[in-house]
């Protein structure tokens, strides 16, 4: 119901800044997921929005009102935290109570939300357990209930998942699909570091890195085409193959490059001439290398390290001359190879990615330009 | 021989008989009693096991024995049986004696009086320090000022008390604290300021204060609430008790109120503190409050620290102000350490001693039961009602320390 719009967001403690100046806008109704490695300041933005930390610098807009000094019951907030944060000594009713008493409403109002939202999420049994009397997923769907009685604009998450084993994780990322589905006026922001979270529930995902934004798209967006090396080797896993490139030339519909200690690769878009003979970096996903057929001209040629087969798929380990750290690739599960052997690999044009020096996206910088 | 000698060979002796007694009993089972070896070495290996730890155990239980035990006994034997008949068993003469005397009485209705005011006045400053310290810079250095008094003796805190309270004739120094702040009122403005709006307010405070948490814990009962959630069989009455009790103190305390304004105050008499009745009963309950206060900051201290933040953030964010927080998700959360903190307290208050010895011993009708015991047993002789009054003391105390040791080992799981 709510949109919430940042602009120039800093947060620091003491002298260690967090936050660097976050521009983002959400929409009403959006899924936002912020994903990114531990520190990257992800979980400090999910509480400056909820209130729980202080803003040091910029605004924080919900629906067009600046609400930096709100307290958080007065945002039309609610937040799921990573460790359930259950009242312990209330039950399961009281605890998804307790806030709608504070706020004064009516004992059938409170009653009516609360056995709402045991109904939504099949609570009505454990009304009258005491938290501890629960499993993980259920106290997880208690935390979720207390937030839902509180018909909140913007739901928090914050790491819902990460304290659930792995079958459990599964079962509640579902459930938290189908909540946001069977709520779709209400903002959800969803903080997590497992991409497959955030690939799977995100209508948009924001990726961030020592307090930067790196990126805002879509999820498909972000995995055909990154903005930039961090982005691109975040998102997907096995994380991309980045191999360092000399441009060969440029032309207006290709660019060909010279991949160091392997073969060539044509890219079908074009660039400035500026490029040629610059150093950049060719980034190709795992899953998109096979091996070479006869007579056409490889990638990638090396010795294989290691096979992990997988059942489904098969993941090779291929050691590079020159080259650091070996190339994974993801090929089918029947594929017969062995440890030692000598593999050629190679990859359709229009799924190759090219880096600058900075590490910025050639192909986005081309099409922003035009 | 050099007494610092003695204490040495005294600690050889004794750690070193200790070892060896752990020592060679083994070895006496191990070799002599039950050899692990010959034909019947599995049973012997058994056997051994099974009387291993009783004999380890041993000396504990006998100096436990000796030294508790049997003084219990003794003491049950002696209070059934009169000195002066030549130890010839009276029956319950002693205690049917002990309740005909007016200072027994006076002695029960001041640890009573003690039993309520003390626990918890000392636990409610300590939960009450432990969260104003919590947050702040010298958070720290305000506990171990608060906790200081716990390494005073309860003598030594008597003397410091005593000079506090001290009054020399008017027109000398006063060199108490309390009467020296006392001659500096004199009826103008500031006296009524301190000595009646001030204490007004502070009483008022307590009972709008005592109201709430009788507000807190009657509303169950009120509201249909009461149909669901965890209540047992006994919360309805004690909840009822609890809320009778918080009525009484606030009744008191208006009551006083009402007598701040109403009494006249004796303006520029110095006091003699401790020989006014009833009062001198809470001055000298401040000695203890002041100790044990540190003792509850502590231990209430780190359970504060032991809650989860996340609950109190939750909270925050369904809208609690910081009072709903630290009665509704703070204190119920630590109930546990609570009651564990407060019965320890009880405990040593019902065995109080040392400061109404050394202070009033027991004049002014300040007695309490374990003064009482000792006038009877050493001053007066009389082992039948000074062992009666000690068995009324340990008939007191062990449900509380039952109770107390059941609430810390279920802390403690």
């Amino acid at each position: 119901m709510a949109e919430l719009k940042l602009t120039n967001l800093d947060k620091a403690y003491g002298q260690v800044k967090v936050l660097h100046g976050i521009n983002l806008h959400i929409e009403k109704g959006e899924f936002i997921v912020f994903v990114g490695p531990s520190g990257c300041g992800k979980s400090t933005l999910l509480r400056c929005i909820a209130g729980l930390e202080q803003i040091t610098g910029g605004t924080l807009e919900i629906d067009g009102m600046v609400v930096n000094d709100v307290p958080p019951s007065q945002r039309g907030i609610a937040m799921v935290f990573q460790t359930y944060a259950l009242y312990p000594h209330m039950t399961v009713y009281d605890n998804m109570a307790f806030g709608l008493r504070l706020a004064k409403f009516s004992k059938d109002e409170i009653d009516r939300r609360v056995q709402n939202a045991a109904n939504i999420l099949q609570l009505t049994p454990y009304l009258d357990r005491l938290p501890k009397a629960l499993s993980g997923g259920q106290r997880q769907r208690v935390a979720i209930g207390r937030s839902i009685c509180r018909d909140p604009k913007v739901f928090l998450f914050d790491e819902p998942l990460s304290n659930l084993d792995a079958a459990l994780r599964v079962a509640t990322r579902i459930e938290i699909a189908k909540l946001n589905e069977s709520m779709p006026d209400t903002t959800m922001i969803y903080v997590t570091h497992d991409q497959v979270e955030a690939m799977t529930l995100a209508d948009r995902i924001v990726v961030l890195r020592g307090g930067y934004i790196e990126q805002v798209g879509a999820p498909m967006e972000l995995y055909h085409r990154p903005a930039n090396l961090f982005v691109a080797q975040f998102i997907g896993s096995p994380a991309m193959n980045i191999l360092s490139a000399t441009v060969s030339s440029v032309s207006d519909s290709a660019i060909e490059v010279d991949v160091a200690h392997a073969g060539k690769a044509s890219l079908p878009f074009g660039a400035d001439a500026g490029l040629t003979g610059k150093s950049v970096s060719l980034g190709v996903r795992p899953e998109d290398l096979y091996i070479t057929p006869e007579g056409e001209s490889a990638l990638i040629t090396g010795e294989i390290d290691i096979v992990e087969a997988l059942g489904e798929v098969t993941l090779l380990y291929v050691r590079m001359p020159g080259h650091e750290e070996a190339i994974i690739a993801k090929l089918s599960g029947d594929v017969q190879v062995e440890r030692g052997d000598t593999i050629s690999l190679s990859a359709g044009s229009n799924v190759l990615h090219l880096f600058d020096a900075d590490g910025a996206s050639i192909l986005r910088a081309q099409q922003k330009a035009a | 021989m050099h007494p610092a000698l003695q204490g040495l060979i005294t600690i050889v002796v004794g750690v070193g008989g200790c070892i060896g007694y752990f020592y060679l009993s083994n070895v006496f089972v191990d070799k002599v009693l039950f050899p692990a070896s010959g034909p019947q070495a599995g049973r012997n290996i058994n056997r051994a096991n099974m009387v291993r730890p009783w004999l380890f155990l041993f000396p504990a239980i006998f100096a436990l024995g000796l030294y508790l035990a049997y003084p219990v006994l003794e003491t049950l034997r002696l209070s059934l049986t009169d000195r002066d008949a030549g130890g010839a068993f009276v029956g319950l003469a002693n205690y049917k004696q002990m309740a005909q005397e007016p200072k027994f009485w006076e002695a029960m209705r001041n640890n009573m009086l003690w039993l309520i005011v003390v626990p918890a006045a000392a636990t409610a400053f300590g939960l009450l320090s432990a969260q104003l310290t919590d947050r702040i810079k010298w958070g720290n250095i305000a506990k171990s000022l608060i906790f200081m008094p716990m390494a005073i003796s309860f003598v030594g805190a008597s003397v410091i008390f005593k000079l506090v309270y001290d009054t020399r004739p008017a027109g000398e120094d006063q060199i108490g604290v309390l009467n020296a702040l006392w001659m500096s009122f004199d009826g103008g403005v500031f006296s009524t300021l301190f000595l009646r709006l001030l204490p007004a307010a502070i009483l008022l405070g307590f009972a709008a204060f005592v109201l709430y948490g009788v507000y807190l814990i009657v509303r169950p009962l009120i509201s249909s609430e009461a149909s669901r959630g965890g209540g047992s069989w006994w919360a309805a009455p004690l909840r009822v008790a609890v809320g009778l009790g918080g009525a009484w103190l606030v009744f008191l305390s208006l009551r006083s109120v009402f007598h701040l304004f109403t009494a006249t105050l004796p303006y520029g008499d110095p006091q003699t503190w401790l020989t006014i009745p009833y009062w001198n009963n809470f001055f000298l309950m401040v000695v203890l409050i002041w100790i044990q206060t540190g003792f509850a900051m502590v231990i209430l201290s780190a359970a504060l620290r032991g809650i989860p933040e996340e609950t109190i953030e939750a909270a925050v964010i369904d809208g609690a102000n910081p009072f709903d927080i630290f009665f509704k998700i703070k204190v119920p959360q630590i109930m546990g350490t609570i009651v564990v903190v407060w019965t320890t307290i009880t405990l040593v208050v019902l065995k109080i001693f040392d400061i109404v010895f050394a202070m009033t011993n027991g004049q002014w009708e300040t007695q309490v039961l374990a003064n009482y015991m000792y006038d009877k047993l050493f001053r007066a002789n009389d082992w039948g009602v000074g062992s009666a009054s000690a068995i009324v003391i340990m008939l007191l105390v062990t449900p509380i320390l039952v109770w107390n040791v059941y609430n810390a080992r279920k802390e403690m799981r």
